[in-house]
């Protein structure tokens, strides 16, 4: 990482309390949270089930709302966002990668990769070019025309991360990315996360049970029953 | 461009489910269109009728006739432009099944009243003399196989007897609603066989048919009519010649009313079927839309994706519907010519089945929109696995 890069907190934490709601009782979920995240940094979320660590991730994508305390991103507290500017926000900041891949089922490599594209004011052109570039990325220039259903796992997974490379998001968010995946599929897409990391700069934040995925990233965050346990580089 | 493309596929990612749900919404419009097209096809007579024609009927009933001598007294009616008379004949061809309306007419006034009825100068001349003639319609002469030159043996219902007339000219019509079923001849010719059968149903007619010199002076010229003939012994009730066909509608309006009321219940029954469809489908795909939104796709995104699958099968559905109801009709009106000889699809009814395609794929996407748009990302994606 540049030493530039170091410095620079990308994603601050601060107070973040979340809690559920099952009939009248309100379940806490997340509570006090705090801690930064610099530019360029791969961090991985791990816990035990129930501990809090998706919802977390959900609330520094944008998906979710905090019941109390702040997370700024790049300069922008979006708590403070409506749900139509977090649309936006998202569209131009976060990378989704989920356990499940996601891909929508009648749409190509190329289409699905070419989705976060529409909501931008790219010519068709540069959109082409942008997915060809975002799926060469993940090895996967001769897959273009195929479907999901046509594609291995670690493949659809490469898809997904192509996707959510194309639009070269401030963040990329990972939730369980190889929970689905054998250990060679696994391994590979651990590995293109890590390039990304490495080679592109990306700020990777990813949720995983897994200790092997938890290894590639610079710093694992651990939580239990919705506080911040424990910090190691 | 993208979004008709996703549309058209999510549209059959379960292909028997939207085939069978095409297949609904198509019969749905093949039934509103046939039954509008029944609805229509019993005011044909109402829809035909010119505004420069007044009916004159004697006051009581129809099933009363007229003297022949009000004739001379009606066309010197001030804005009396031409009078013609008919009879209801109600004849017979073979057996009862073989109907058809036949009118004796006095036919040099009655052409001229009605030019719709387009006749060849040459069979008109051989019509006006030939006292046992008759003209008969296209539709007709094609039903039995008729000719020019043919003798036609009809049995009198209302004057009994059997009535032989030979086809002396073959009528189409002017407009496409213009009645092509029907059976003129000679009134003289009734008349004739009348004073030697039974002489008092003899100088008599049905009605008179008045044509107008303004068709703006019909309610002065009608009360003028049956001014002149009240308290005689046959007073006269003159109407406008839609008035006059309404009158025989109204006798049946309980079943149009009834055909109406099913045509509405059919679209709304398809409706509710598509409703089904479109809920199952945004149910099953509340993940995805959760990804979009995910995504940043926006509330109009998703909702342009629910109601555009929608629309996009109840326009197929229905462009099937439409383009199934022409054929159809025509085969049904052959079946059914008896009944309806004016059987063509009118253009408002395309109009309703369009709107009401619209509307079904509009209404049976309220209720999944409302559901994708609502959704959590968070939930949605939880969902999902």
């Amino acid at each position: 990482m540049p030493a530039s890069a170091q410095q620079q907190v990308i994603v601050s934490i601060n107070a973040v309390s979340k809690s559920y709601r099952r009939g009248n009782q309100p379940i806490p979920v997340l509570e006090g949270i705090s801690f930064e995240i610099v530019r360029g940094e791969f961090l991985a979320l791990m816990g035990p089930s129930g501990s809090g660590k998706s919802t977390l991730l959900n609330l520094i994508a944008g998906i979710d709302n905090v019941d109390s305390g702040s997370i700024v991103i790049d300069g922008i507290d979006i708590a403070t966002l409506n749900e139509s500017e977090l649309a936006r926000w998202r569209a131009a900041h976060v990378g989704f990668i989920f356990q499940f891949y996601n891909l929508i089922p009648v749409l190509t490599a190329f289409e699905n990769v070419e989705l976060p594209l529409l909501l931008t004011s790219l010519s068709r052109t540069e959109r082409r070019e942008h997915v060809e570039a975002a799926l060469a990325v993940v090895s996967l220039s001769d897959r273009l025309e195929h479907y999901p259903s046509q594609l291995s796992g670690g493949q659809q997974q490469r898809v997904a991360i192509a996707r959510a490379i194309v639009t070269d998001p401030t963040i990329l968010v990972a939730d369980e990315p190889t929970g689905d995946l054998d250990r060679v599929s696994a391994g590979e897409i651990l590995g293109l996360m890590e390039r990304l990391n490495a080679e592109q700069g990306k700020t990777i934040i990813m949720v995983t049970h897994d200790p092997r995925a938890a290894e590639k990233a610079h710093i694992i965050r651990h939580l239990e029953k919705g506080l911040l346990t424990d910090v190691s580089p | 461009m993208f979004l008709l493309k996703l549309l058209s596929r999510n549209a059959f990612r379960h292909v028997l489910r939207t085939l069978l749900t095409i297949l609904g919404i198509t019969v749905a419009i093949l039934a509103f269109g046939l039954l509008q097209t029944v609805v229509s096809a019993w005011y044909a007579g109402a829809n035909a009728s010119s505004s420069a024609r007044l009916i004159s009927r004697n006051a009581i009933s129809l099933v009363f006739s007229l003297p022949i001598s009000y004739r001379d007294r009606i066309r010197s009616i001030e804005g009396v432009a031409a009078v013609s008379y008919a009879n209801w004949f109600g004849g017979v061809y073979v057996t009862e099944k073989n109907f058809f309306p036949s009118f004796a007419i006095e036919p040099g006034s009655y052409l001229e009243l009605y030019p719709e009825f387009v006749l060849a100068p040459d069979e008109k001349q051989a019509f006006l003399l030939d006292r046992k003639g008759c003209v008969i319609g296209r539709k007709l002469a094609e039903r039995f196989g008729w000719k020019v030159g043919d003798t036609i043996p009809l049995k009198g219902t209302i004057f009994p007897g059997t009535w032989e007339f030979v086809v002396r000219g073959i009528y189409s019509g002017a407009e496409k609603s213009t009645d092509e079923n029907q059976f003129f001849f000679q009134w003289e010719y009734l008349n004739e066989s009348l004073k030697k059968t039974v002489a008092r149903r003899a100088d008599q007619t049905g009605v008179y048919i008045i044509g107008l010199k303004n068709p703006q002076n019909a309610a002065e010229v009608a009360l003028a009519v049956d001014s002149t003939f009240k308290n005689s012994l046959a007073e006269t009730l003159t109407e406008t010649e839609k008035a006059f066909q309404l009158s025989f509608v109204s006798m049946t309006e309980a079943i149009v009313v009834a055909i109406r009321i099913v045509s509405f219940v059919v679209i709304i029954i398809i409706m509710v079927v598509v409703a089904n469809t479109m809920a199952m489908t945004a149910r099953e795909r509340i993940g995805e839309y959760a990804i979009f939104k995910a995504m940043g796709f926006q509330a109009h995104h998703i909702a342009g994706m629910v109601f555009g699958e929608s629309l996009f099968i109840t326009t197929m559905g229905g462009c099937l519907g439409i383009l199934l109801t022409f054929p159809v009709a025509r085969k049904f009106g052959e079946v059914m010519g008896n009944f309806f000889p004016v059987f063509q699809v009118d253009r408002s009814t395309i109009y309703m089945d369009l709107l009401f395609c619209l509307i079904v794929g509009i209404v049976a996407g309220i209720f999944p929109t409302w559901r994708a748009v609502r959704i959590k990302v968070a939930d949605g994606l939880r969902r999902i696995g």
